[in-house]
């Protein structure tokens, strides 16, 4: 299977996406880890970046006002995330 | 509130069908150790926290299950879609297929259907937090029988991935017990 654009910019926000889940729970038992804080944000920040463009170019990522949709209504537009496209 | 992400957490792409996997998979789905009974149970229990990391983490990892219910909800998918009756009564899944065609449904892979008798809230966080030990622990295991069956690298990956999250969510909710146990602690003694 060939890895297109969509993919890989896909993967990208899974990767950092994990990083912010992960430090997430980590910081749920532990708020005062500053370094945690702060490396918490920096991957939220590139996360928001990159879901951006994911956005602009393939669509809302996310429904119910938290992205904007393009003409005509692009939330319903395939694929969804179980098919295999 | 919960907000829906078009996404998987972890990418399934599963090109060849099979079956019988299908049946033996959708028992993280909808089985007595599965994703839906993980999300319930934590998102059910969150309430009575006493201490705000227990109502963050119960809150936090009761999500990140509903990622992974919808993960294992594409794999029975994935793995029932193009598949011909004739290959699914073969297979053995014709049980399966006889209730739910190839639709996805919570059941687990012996046959029973979900129940929220697989899960416990019981207005104790101590009691709680036992369980979910416990319950991930035997989600762990049951990601390692279905990867011992399992031999297409489609499957394999996010059942790796997937078994791997048990364990992190284990260790958080270890440190979590503690430090609820410290401070129903500190409360006698004042």
């Amino acid at each position: 299977m060939k890895i297109n654009d969509r993919d890989q910019l896909l993967d990208e926000i899974r990767q950092l996406e994990f990083m912010a889940v992960e430090l997430n729970l980590y910081l749920d038992n532990n708020p005062n880890d500053q370094r945690a804080v702060r490396d918490y944000n920096s991957f939220t920040k590139q996360l928001m970046a990159v879901k951006d463009e994911y956005q602009r170019r393939y669509g809302p990522l996310s429904n119910f006002g938290t992205a904007l949709s393009q003409f005509p209504w692009a939330w319903i537009n395939d694929p969804w995330p179980w098919d295999i496209d | 509130m919960w907000i829906y992400e078009k996404k998987l957490q972890f990418p399934i792409k599963i090109k060849n069908p099979n079956p019988q996997m299908a049946t033996l998979v959708v028992s993280q789905y909808g089985g007595p150790d599965g994703e839906l009974a993980a999300s319930l149970r934590y998102l059910s229990q969150r309430y009575i926290m006493p201490i705000p990391e227990g109502k963050g983490l119960l809150t936090d990892i009761g999500t990140e299950e509903l990622a992974h219910f919808e993960m294992v909800g594409a794999m029975v998918y994935q793995l029932m879609k193009g598949a011909s009756a004739e290959e699914i009564k073969a297979s053995g899944a014709g049980p399966y297929f006889t209730d739910h065609g190839r639709g996805v449904y919570p059941t687990a892979a012996a046959g029973s259907p979900f129940t929220a008798a697989y899960i416990q809230s019981k207005g104790d966080p101590i009691a709680d937090l036992n369980e979910d030990l416990a319950a991930e622990q035997k989600a762990r295991g049951t990601y390692e029988w279905l990867l011992r069956m399992a031999d297409d690298p489609d499957v394999i990956e996010p059942l790796k991935f997937l078994r791997q999250r048990e364990i992190v969510h284990y260790q958080r909710f270890g440190e979590l017990l503690m430090k609820v146990q410290d401070y129903l602690e500190s409360k006698k003694y004042f």
